[in-house]
């Protein structure tokens, strides 16, 4: 109830007086039509043991990754974030500044940006990346628009292995840039290369493709390059930045934009946010990056410094024609990716993929023992895969979610019915035992329960 | 006790411990070999296979990726030292202009840690993330209260991507209307902030500049001249950039309204107004919020913020999906007076088909909501209406103080008209008499332990200073500041050159940006 303010009535008189006016109203220079004449209809203000107490109440009221068993994916992970990334992105001096407009008294966000953009291009195999965008989606949607500037062409061909929701975003910023998207489907699990070929035309700006893809299966991206290459459009790859720890890094692959989910890299889950998203181009795109980048420079007295580079691409200098409207990002989240990539490390992020290779194909076997149960496919997969079954998908999750376990996420109609299941290192081989276990009764109970249901309508 | 450095160098003969500390990248203190993370075994019956039976070599990178290797208490003293090398707002005062740099209360980063909400995972079946949908319909309603408009989408993820959305609305609404086609054109101010015409570009748009009168409010005549049948929406800071409340608001939207555009509010500079004054009230349809400025979500060096849009009924059927749902079951009529079960549902396209969609992936930044909302609560309505009225006080008792004196005299008020909670000094005079730059007083606040207000915007003043001091700032601060901007207008009287090669005691000194454009470093240079 404090509102964190400072003023006394003492002070606030002696202010008022130094302004020369009598009252705060008289500052208030808004005309007598527009002015509430009433208070905010909200609650009184609480003490901060009682704002606690009302919010651990809520928090509550969910299910988390601690107090259940975690398989769902699509996008986010339940990753160990050490404790590190805590600690250091909580420290006021990250956690309490603005965006580096003033580079000298700024120069460990400016730095932290670098050696992220360092990292990332390291990742993707991309000599460019900005230093974050907001989350995965939208950042799919940002290279389609610097696809458009790039190729002056308004035609957006996506393989059906895209994250639905990166799809949707696509689809409602298309409405503004214009652009026009059309969609290729999946078969056995990977783009189908011919109908892609057959979507892609001399109007395309851009094929979108998913890295591994939403199913889980790792595309090949060459053979998808030389498609897209071949109609003069650019490649986008949305990707799983763990795993390009060990796939082939997309920018060796032909890719020429590489973006993403930044959340697997030691950000909180966080109900969906905030996470950042990553950027990554070739050199062509180098004037037409959306977002911050950082730049390395020197000082009047010659020392190593940063600051904020090539800005003539953004909303603050060249406004309508700036390459993108971004303005606050996720800078915080972006720096707590930096921190974890530190910490894994060159060794750390291999082991860490290859563990998630190992027990995901492991669990992937199992649940393909399991009565009733199929797999979408049997492409190879990092740490996620589709399988599908022949009894209600909310039944099944009810059930599991009942013993304790969130099994997966539904997969939408497209794909089949059944789930997404993702694996971390978090998930140890005697709960994905415990999962096909679970499961398995699951889809019994539902079947049996639906066998029952229609002997009734029968 | 205001934080100012008291008595600030005048040259940097002699450079201090930390300007002596070279900059190190983390990459430079790599040592193969060295590293943090223990990677469990993966425990896999039967023992591990090579990663190429289960992956085709040819879809496997070749060399790892060149992470740093690093031991975790060199991690940790990197990023610490690098830390060292930032100002941020607890540390002194912050008057950046537009941006609201209020406290951020630490009782709301407590409890976004609570593992109910930082765990959560965004694909929970909605039936068990029920607090995280009550604490976001919680949110919808408060903000929908302070904006005066009765629907509200938390999705956008900053304030441009609230603008964004507020224009995708804005072509969904013509289209219904069947005008879509002709109306091509989106007016801003030309005080506006340069998100707004970007995202009309973005959104497939032409910008449409309209003039600024002598009171720092919209011409009218030229908003007349310029507002017909083309007109899609017209897009206004109220509190605008320069601090001023509009005095012709209502007939402002009153035209735009009359000629058939949408009316987009740019809440960037709310805290001037909760609780006092309601962009619904004004006349406006969409209202982007800043919860990272009015609603203390801490800034994180730029972001992570949330830009939460509140919407009029004729925008309602468009809003972003998926949307929160509060449902009442159980006793209907309430007829057997047990309090009815509640329950809160996300809905998609298919309960909502006219929506423009979706504008990032799940349900926003929550995490941002968990601050913001915590805010609120401790705030409440009361609290909330004297934030707003101690961020006008404390703007115009600055203002007073820096009327007076070397302030007054060098940097004037770029429109004579009491502000609200910021207020905009133009620096030409400082340059015509002193042969100082905006940019060199900037710099020499540097040295005196202060973070510079938003220099050289808006566009339309010269020299232009725009100072936001907030309601968090204690009279001492206030003091402090309007006292160092006067030192450093008398020294300049004395000797022009101390601003000019200002600063001295940063860790670094004025950077060459203009190289760093020219011949971009964007990465390290790893062999
Ligand atoms: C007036 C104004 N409008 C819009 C914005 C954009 O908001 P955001 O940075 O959250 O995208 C800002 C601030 O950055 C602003 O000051």
């Amino acid at each position: 109830m404090s509102g964190y303010t400072s003023v006394t009535g003492d002070e606030r008189r002696e202010m008022l007086a130094a302004i020369g006016v009598s009252s705060v109203e008289e500052l208030f220079d808004v005309p007598a039509g527009v002015r509430l004449d009433r208070d905010l209809d909200l609650p009184d203000g609480l003490t901060e043991a009682e704002v606690y107490e009302r919010m651990r109440d809520l928090a509550a009221r969910n299910a988390d990754a601690e107090s259940e068993i975690c398989f769902l994916g699509a996008g986010m992970y339940d990753h160990y974030a050490p404790a590190i990334v805590d600690a250091i992105v909580s420290r006021s001096e990250f956690l309490t500044p603005y965006t580096p407009y003033q580079p000298e008294i700024s120069q460990g966000g400016l730095q932290a940006m670098f050696e992220f953009q360092t990292a990332m291009t390291e990742l993707t195999g991309l000599p460019l990346s900005s230093a974050g965008l907001y989350e995965g989606p939208s950042t799919v949607a940002a290279a389609g628009y610097l696809a458009i500037g790039a190729t002056k062409r308004r035609r957006f061909v996506v393989s059906g292995g895209v994250n639905p929701e990166s799809r949707d975003t696509l689809a409602t910023y298309s409405a503004g840039y214009p652009a026009q998207v059309a969609t290729v489907p999946l078969a056995d699990g990977l783009t189908d290369l011919d109908a892609l070929a057959e979507a892609v035309d001399s109007e395309t700006a851009a094929v979108f493709v998913q890295y591994p893809n939403f199913v889980g299966a790792i595309e090949d991206l060459e053979a998808i390059a030389a498609v897209a290459h071949d109609a003069g459009a650019l490649l986008i790859a949305a990707c799983d930045p763990i795993a390009l720890g060990i796939l082939r890094a997309p920018g060796d692959a032909g890719v020429d934009i590489a973006v993403g989910e930044g959340q697997p890299l030691g950000n909180r889950l966080d109900y969906g946010g905030p996470s950042f998203g990553f950027f990554c181009a070739t050199e062509a795109q180098i004037r037409r990056m959306p977002g911050r980048i950082a730049g390395e420079t020197t000082d009047v007295d010659g020392r190593r410094g940063f600051v904020l580079a090539l800005q003539t691409r953004e909303q603050h200098i060249r406004r309508e024609k700036a390459t993108h409207n971004i303005c606050t990002a996720q800078a915080l989240n972006a720096l707590g990716g930096m921190i974890y990539l530190s910490w894994l490390g060159r060794r750390g992020l291999v082991e860490l993929g290859e563990l998630l290779v190992r027990r995901t194909h492991y669990a992937r076997e199992t649940l393909a023992a399991v009565d009733g149960v199929s797999l979408l496919h049997d492409q190879p997969v990092v740490r996620e895969f589709a399988i599908t079954f022949d009894a209600p998908v909310g039944r099944v999750l009810d059930h599991c979610a009942s013993a304790g376990i969130a099994a997966g996420v539904p997969l939408a109609e497209e794909y089949g019915n059944g789930l997404l299941v993702a694996i971390t290192e978090q998930r140890t081989i005697e709960q994905i035992d415990r999962l096909a276990e679970v499961l398995g009764d699951g889809i019994a109970l539902a079947r049996s329960a639906g066998a029952k249901r229609e002997e009734v309508t029968a | 006790m205001s934080d100012a450095v008291v008595d600030p160098p005048a040259t940097a003969e002699v450079p201090t411990p930390m300007q002596r500390d070279r900059a190190t990248t983390i990459y430079e203190r790599s040592v193969p070999g060295r590293r943090a993370a223990a990677i469990p075994a993966s425990g896999v019956p039967g023992g591990d296979v090579p990663i190429d039976e289960l992956i085709p070599s040819r879809l496997l990178r070749d060399e790892p990726a060149r992470l740093p290797e690093v031991s975790e208490p060199e991690i940790v003293r990197h990023y610490n030292r690098l830390s060292r090398r930032n100002f941020d707002l607890d540390s002194g005062i912050y008057p950046l202009g537009s941006c609201t740099m209020k406290h951020n209360p630490r009782i709301n980063e407590r409890v976004a840690a609570l593992p109910g909400h930082a765990r959560l995972h965004p694909a929970q079946d909605p039936a068990r993330a029920q607090g995280a949908l009550e604490l976001m319909w919680s949110l919808e309603r408060s903000l929908s209260e302070i904006c005066g408009l009765p629907h509200v989408s938390l999705q956008p993820s900053a304030g441009s991507h609230g603008e964004l959305a507020g224009l995708l609305l804005t072509r969904a609404f013509h289209e219904a209307n069947g005008d879509a086609g002709t109306r091509t054109r989106v007016l801003t101010p030309d005080t506006a902030h340069g998100t707004n015409p970007a995202s009309v570009t973005m959104a497939g748009y032409e910008v449409v500049k309209v003039a600024t009168n002598e009171d720092g409010g919209v011409d009218l005549d030229d908003l007349r001249a310029k507002t017909d049948e083309r007109v899609a929406c017209l897009m206004l800071t109220n509190p605008n950039t320069l601090g001023l409340f509009d005095r012709n608001i209502a007939e402002i939207t009153g035209i735009v309204r009359e000629a058939g555009g949408t009316l987009y509010y740019d809440g960037a500079n709310l805290n001037a107004i909760m609780g006092h004054s309601r962009p619904g009230d004004m006349g406006f349809d969409i209202v982007h919020v800043n919860l990272h400025k009015s609603f203390s979500q801490p800034h994180g060096g730029g972001g992570p913020g949330a830009g939460p849009i509140a919407v009029s009924e004729r925008i309602e059927p468009y809003l972003p999906v998926p949307r929160i749902e509060r449902v009442e079951a159980g006793s209907a009529n309430g007829s057997n007076g047990d309090a009815p079960h509640v329950r809160f549902e996300l809905r998609g396209a298919e309960d909502h088909p006219a929506s423009i969609g979706r504008l990032r992936g799940f349900q926003g930044n929550f995490g941002v909501f968990v601050r913001s909302y915590a805010y609120i609560l401790s705030l409440g309505g009361d609290g909330l209406a004297e934030a707003s009225e101690t961020a006008v006080l404390n703007a115009n008792y600055l203002l007073a103080r820096m009327s007076e004196g070397r302030a007054g005299r060098y940097l004037p008020i770029a429109f004579d008209r009491r502000p609200m909670h910021e207020f905009v000094l133009s620096g030409s005079e400082a340059k015509k008499q002193l042969d100082i730059k905006t940019l060199d007083i900037a710099k020499r606040l540097l040295d005196h332990n202060m973070h510079p207000p938003t220099v050289y915007f808006p566009l339309l003043v010269d020299e232009a200073l725009m100072i936001e001091p907030t309601e968090t700032e204690t009279r001492e601060s206030l003091d402090g500041f309007a006292d160092a901007v006067e030192a450093i207008l008398a020294e300049a009287e004395q000797d022009p050159e101390i601003a000019r090669q200002a600063p001295y005691t940063t860790p670094v000194r004025r950077l060459d940006e203009a190289g760093a454009a020219r011949n971009p470093v964007v990465r390290q240079d790893l062999g």
